[in-house]
């Protein structure tokens, strides 16, 4: 399992080429790369600050990945977020699950995906109209992360 | 000694992102330090008032208001989370 937090851009193919090497036992690969739009609640977003918690933020997200592990068969994860200035068109989120079976590798990285919206201290500024603001949690989000309340195999 | 950090909203609007504290006497839980820091008055009433939806952390773990805190740990105060 990888967890890593940066400023810097992610290559996805490189990252999923390189999470599956030489690996037989892996018939599966879903990834999830999460994007910076260009609208937020009906203003133009020209760009975005994200804040993170050192030390923490890399701790929750490896707890919800170890999660994954006991509800689903990963065979190993890899979960790269940005942070620092984005603007519009950057991505900002990958998520990689390698598995036996398409079942697991969708639904672990979608799992890891709600929970690390609503649990991992991640916090957006957005600049929208010359002016800067605190992006609010969403109740969605809250309904995403707790659909997977219920165990399902 | 508790080290208390604050993120992003609360950072800004209570003008630092880290102090030491000597934590105050009866103060045993989260609930306790928030509501003493909130007496301090202006933002920090504002941020760290009864009803401001707040979430906290002890020890890099989410905590709730009845977590207990102690001599030595490191404790975070900050707003509903954003990332993803």
């Amino acid at each position: 399992m990888t967890v890593r937090i940066q400023t810097e851009d992610f290559d996805a193919g490189a990252e999923t080429a390189a999470i599956r090497k030489g690996n037989p036992a892996i018939g599966a690969v879903a990834s999830f790369v999460g994007i910076v739009r260009d609208v937020n609640e009906g203003d133009r977003v020209s760009e975005m600050t994200l804040e993170h918690y050192p030390g923490m933020t890399e701790k929750s997200i490896a707890n919800i990945v170890t999660e994954a592990r006991q509800r689903w068969h990963v065979i190993d994860a890899l979960v790269v977020h940005r942070v620092g200035v984005l603007r519009p068109t950057d991505q900002i989120v990958l998520v990689v699950v390698a598995s036996g079976h398409r079942g697991h590798a969708f639904a672990a990285c979608e799992f890891i995906m709600d929970y690390l919206k609503t649990q991992a201290p991640f916090w957006k500024k957005e600049r929208a109209g010359g002016r800067t603001r605190w992006v609010d949690a969403r109740a969605s989000d809250d309904a995403a992360a707790e659909r997977w309340r219920t165990p399902r195999d | 000694m508790v080290t208390i950090l604050y993120f992003a909203r609360l950072r800004e609007a209570l003008g630092t992102g880290r102090e030491e504290l000597a934590l105050p006497e009866r103060v045993a839980d989260l609930a306790g330090l928030r509501q003493a820091l909130a007496r301090r008055g202006g933002a920090w009433a504002e941020e760290l008032g009864q009803g401001r939806r707040i979430r906290a952390a002890v020890n890099q773990d989410m905590a709730s208001d009845d977590t207990s805190v102690r001599d030595g740990d490191e404790i975070a105060f900050f707003p509903p989370v954003t990332g993803g």
